[in-house]
């Protein structure tokens, strides 16, 4: 046993030692193996000149690509894929694209995060999921390196900082939004929340939901909960809102609980109308899915891959034929996110030869003061707390397809 | 109204931890062994049935009953198939070289299994989650105002059945008895002449054939599969196995279904924020009071 | 005597060992420079350590098995993080602060320690691993749903609903929101600090287990009822082991907590628990020296796997490493060999790592 232990130690020595010799590990080849790549980012393409012309910028960003959540973290990294892909053939402001596994931790994201570092990254896509992201969005902050969160909404992201910026709603917004949407449209009186009690982006849109419903006379009539371990069967939470009487259930929640509650209502016999948040889009495209469960679910999304305008189509048909699946809004707000970048870099006339401490205070400038048009929005702003502005859509299902409402 | 409606729900989620609780406990009693891995065989199980009936449901005509039953038996056959023979391998390649480990290190090893299933349900079948078709119907009867869905009573059905069975089996078949001499005393039981090792390769492949039964109700009753799926009600019905006494296979049943019961309770009546903690304050009150479990036998300490 | 003084040597080894990797990391960082990456790895490693070494003398010395230690984690990291933002402008030294809210969380988890091991320690085995498993589970459940605040006027708490934010004076501010945990932490964890943790809980545990204490402890591991026949109390030993290491599995929250921005009540969880247990039995049960080793292997295997751009095959190498390295470690061939190899060491120290073997007797 001593033994093997010692052999443990010598492996993860030499492994440790390889790591730390090979910093820029995961980066092309031509690139100049100097031991500590950040601090001479400028001097690679000194010593390369060749390189200068195509040199690219290093994209960097962490997200779950395995366990429970790698749905949202998958999605992410593959819709920035085809966004730097088509950018770079463009020819224009090139991209080196960097996506690390945080696996929905925080610790494991700053770990990420410190790899994409060691790589040289100069311009963050943050992180995916919310708690990870504060974490990562510290980082940035204190690195003073730019990032732009596809996905990350709740508000200690950005609080705070004035470098970290975000491509969807933060949660406060969504949820005092789809409390005005109801009261505006008078879709419902008596509301059921159903919500998730161990998740931070649940309970953000949950708390302001049921804020603005009491400003605005709302009644919540049942108010019930989900968590991790616990979130399979919905009977008790549904008979709740049943029995209250609620005509309209609002579900702050991601689409994957959300099915099993559409399904479990279904057999039970109860029809209320149902209003869910941007996490609800992707339900539709779930793979074997009864559709017919979903009509007529309301919900406010940035995003919707039904969309017949010519970008939606051609980055939805891409997707499909590169990954196989429908993209859902985290693909999109990733792929938002580069071509996001790409203005920002072009506009201020980046170069890839800037450190990543000149990026950030140029596109803090930029993200500041641009529009940028996007699958996820039409001219979008970004106030100097690093939130967007943008006008969700109000979204029917009919027959298995959004329809704007 | 709402008492029974919640009793009868509370028995419906109860017989899925149930017939989980099942196959745990019978590897338990047998190879004395926690198989933390146990519920991702139900997740492999839950996938096999989803590609069978998909595959399968377009081949007839819609609306026939053929539709809902041919491709509901051949996902339950190519799920037990599949789980059987996963169950045996993995026992083979990583229990059986650890029979004279110290029992910890065994159930690391299942969770390392555990993991490795996960993440290679990941790998193969990407963590969309997909959607299975019931193999039951979406079917309903009514009693009264109550509602009762078919998968629910197919469910409780299913788990007597396996229980009476299993008990029968024990008791009275030769390999069951191997089965009960193996758990009382493997060196005993050698000298008697039992292959030890296959005995506990047949608890392996029972187990997991019980995990693909289980796979396919519970899929059927919450349709939405991920690789991640098979790993919380696996705990969950790991602490029903203790509740009614690891090990007793009736115990099992009556654990999994009063862990069903309390937990819709506690949901309903309480809180949904902490029904989890409600349920295992009733399970450690339940083993302060009863240490070995409701059903499981106390077995003296010997000096 | 001379058994002892052998003990002592190895003992001075380890104190050792942990001070030279401490330095040699150091130099290693002044001259050639460490990456990032392993850089903030450091403050984790060394609380994974220790929450290594904590668990180690509950399950290998104590011979209980615990499912729920990431629990005591959880306290002495809500607590203690909680402490640390109460007291930043009463102690705006930071290490002094770092230490002061690690005492605070390692006082409030060897309270929940000492309140949980009550009922745990009367039972025996598979019951007792489900019962800690059990109170892991509730003790996430309430930090999900509490609500801690501070304002002028002192600390206020709500369950369940978040009634703390609304009833807050001005300058006041929600230490604890509930699913939401701990936000905006300031980062005072430190690697010199971790260090110094590791090495205190070093001196705590092999003092615990050379004392009579620590000898009555093991007596009732391997065999409970003849330590009762002699008058061994053994359910107090047993409850020292717990509490103690339950106090410093909270220290160890307390720096976890401390070196990330941010905490939730879910990163303490069942998973959490199991990974702290596979460093034990890894590094062999009883084996303070291996579980560093393996605590520390572990927590950067994945990591490393990096450089390999393996994607999402990284966790499924991770568990194909973890089942070998156990078939291995526990090969009958292979240990034969180790045993021919140091078959003359033999009868000076018997491997530690078999003698906690069984536990559950």
């Amino acid at each position: 046993m001593k033994k093997f232990l010692a052999l443990l130690l010598a492996l993860t020595m030499v492994l440790a030692l390889a790591a730390c010799a090979n910093n820029g590990g995961n980066s092309t080849p031509s690139e100049a193996p100097s031991a500590a790549p950040l601090e001479t980012p400028s001097e690679a393409p000194a010593e390369n000149p060749a390189e200068g012309a195509t040199a690219a910028f290093k994209l960097g960003g962490t997200g779950p690509l395995t366990g429970g959540a790698a749905i949202y973290g998958l999605a992410a990294q593959h819709g920035a894929e085809i966004a730097v892909e088509e950018i770079n053939a463009q020819g224009g402001v090139q991209f080196e694209l960097n996506y690390q596994d945080d696996t929905h931790d925080a610790e494991k994201a700053v770990t990420a995060y410190n790899t994409l570092k060691d790589w040289g990254m100069q311009i963050s896509l943050g992180s995916v999921t919310s708690k990870p992201c504060e974490a990562t969005a510290a980082k940035n902050f204190e690195d003073r390196i730019f990032a732009l969160t596809p996905s990350a909404s709740s508000t200690a992201v950005t609080e705070g900082k004035d470098n970290v910026f975000q491509m969807c709603f933060m949660d406060p917004n969504q949820g005092s939004a789809s409390a005005q949407y109801i009261f505006d449209q008078k879709l419902g009186e008596k509301i059921a929340v159903i919500w998730k009690n161990d998740d931070v982006y649940s309970k953000g849109i949950r708390d302001t939901f049921v804020e603005k419903s009491g400003e605005l006379g709302l009644e919540i009539v049942s108010e019930t909960t989900f968590a991790d371990g616990n979130d399979t069967d919905f009977n008790v939470q549904l008979t709740d809102a049943k029995n209250a009487g609620a005509d309209l259930v609002f579900l702050p929640m991601y689409y994957t609980p959300a099915s099993l509650i559409l399904s479990q209502a279904n057999a039970m016999g109860y029809a209320p109308k149902w209003f869910g948040v941007d996490g609800m889009d992707g339900i539709l495209t779930l793979e074997g899915f009864d559709t017919s469960l979903a009509e007529g679910v309301m919900l406010l999304t940035p995003f919707n891959a039904d969309a017949t305008d010519e970008k939606t189509q051609s980055f939805v048909t891409k997707y499909q034929d590169k990954f196989g699946e429908v993209p859902n809004q985290f693909a999109a707000d990733a792929y938002d996110c580069v071509y996001a970048y790409a203005q920002a870099l072009e506009a201020a006339g980046a170069t890839p030869d800037m450190s990543a401490e000149e990026l950030n205070d140029l596109m803090i400038a930029q993200f500041t003061s641009m529009t940028f048009d996007g699958l996820t929005g039409e001219s979008m702003t970004w106030d100097t707390n690093g939130a967007v502005t943008k006008a969700p859509k109000g979204m029917v299902i009919q027959d298995g397809a959004y329809v704007g409402m | 109204m709402t008492f029974l409606s919640y009793l009868i729900q509370g028995i419906s989620l109860g017989s899925i931890y149930a017939i989980i609780a099942l196959g745990y406990t019978m590897v338990y009693g047998i190879a004395k062994m926690l198989n933390f891995a146990h519920g991702d065989v139900i997740m492999v199980g839950g996938y096999m049935c989803f590609f069978a009936t998909s595959g399968l449901r377009g081949n007839f005509p819609d609306g026939s009953v053929a539709q809902t039953v041919v491709p509901g038996l051949a996902g339950l056959l190519l799920a037990m198939a599949v789980c059987t023979l996963l169950g045996v391998t993995i026992e083979r390649l990583a229990y059986k070289p650890l029979r004279q480990a110290p029992s910890l290190a065994v159930l690391i090893t299942a969770i390392g299994v555990s993991y490795f299933l996960q993440n290679g349900a990941q790998v193969l079948w990407t963590s969309n989650p997909k959607v299975c078709t019931s193999v039951i119907g979406r079917g309903a009867i009514t009693l009264g105002g109550l509602s009762i869905s078919h998968v629910i009573l197919l469910t409780v059905a299913m788990c007597v059945v396996i229980m009476v069975a299993l008990t029968w089996f024990t008791g009275n078949t030769r390999m069951g008895k191997a089965m009960r001499a193996c758990s009382e005393d493997k060196a005993a039981a050698q000298l008697m002449g039992i292959n030890v090792d296959a005995t506990i390769s047949m608890t392996f492949a029972i187990g997991s054939a019980l995990a693909a039964v289980a796979g396919v109700l519970f899929t059927s009753a919450y349709p939405t599969l991920m690789p991640t799926t098979g790993a919380l009600p696996g705990i969950k019905a790991f602490t029903a196995a203790v509740f009614g006494g690891i090990g007793s296979i009736p115990g099992a049943m009556l654990g999994g279904i009063l862990l069903g019961v309390i937990e819709t309770f506690a949901k309903g009546y309480i809180s949904t924020q902490v029904s989890d903690a409600i349920v295992f304050a009733v399970l450690i009150i339940i083993l302060l009071v009863k240490p070995a479990g409701l059903l499981g036998k106390r077995i003296p300490e010997k000096v | 005597m001379k058994r002892m003084t052998k003990k002592n040597r190895a003992n001075f080894l380890t104190y050792g060992g942990v001070i030279l990797a401490y330095l040699l990391i150091r130099v290693y960082d002044g001259t050639v420079g460490l990456s990032s990456m392993i850089q903030g790895l450091l403050v984790p490693i060394c609380a994974y350590v220790t929450m290594a070494l904590a668990l180690n003398l509950v399950v290998g010395v104590s011979g209980e098995l615990s499912l729920g230690h990431a629990g005591f984690m959880s306290v002495g990291a809500f607590s203690g993080t909680a402490a640390a933002i109460a007291l930043q402008n009463a102690i705006p030294l930071a290490p002094l602060r770092l230490a002061v809210a690690m005492a605070i969380g390692a006082a409030f988890a060897a309270l929940a320690g000492f309140l949980i091991g009550i009922p745990v320690l009367r039972l025996n085995g598979d019951y007792l691993a489900i019962v800690t498993l059990a109170f892991g589970e509730i003790i996430k459940s309430v930090f999900n749903n509490l609500y801690v605040g501070l304002d002028a006027k002192g600390f206020h708490f709500s369950f369940l609903n978040d009634t703390v934010s609304s009833r807050l004076g001005a300058g006041g501010k929600l230490l604890i929101g509930g699913p939401m945990g701990i936000s905006g932490i300031k980062i005072i964890s430190s690697f010199t600090a971790g260090i110094i943790l590791v090495l205190l809980t070093l001196v705590i545990i092999f003092n615990l287990v050379n004392s009579r204490a620590g000898r009555a402890i093991m007596a009732a591991r391997d065999n409970r009822i003849a330590a009762e026949s002699v008058g061994v109390n053994v359910t107090k030993y047993k409850m020292m082991a717990f509490v103690t290491s339950a106090a410093l599995a909270g220290a160890a929250g307390g720096l976890y907590t401390m070196s990330l921005s941010t905490v939730v009540a879910n990163k303490f969880d069942f998973n959490t628990s199991i990974l702290i247990l596979v460093f034990v039995v890894l590094g062999g049960m009883g084996n303070m020296w291996g579980s560093i080793l393996s605590a520390s292997f572990l927590t950067l295997l994945p990591e490393l796997l990096r450089k390999f751009n393996l994607d999402q095959y990284r966790m499924l190498v991770y568990a194909i490493v973890l089942i070998i390295v156990m078939v291995v470690t526990n090969s009958p061939f292979l240990q034969q060999l180790v045993e021919n190899v140091t078959g003359r060491f033999k009868k000076e120290a018997p491997a530690e790592a078999e003698e906690g073997g069984e536990g559950n007797g």
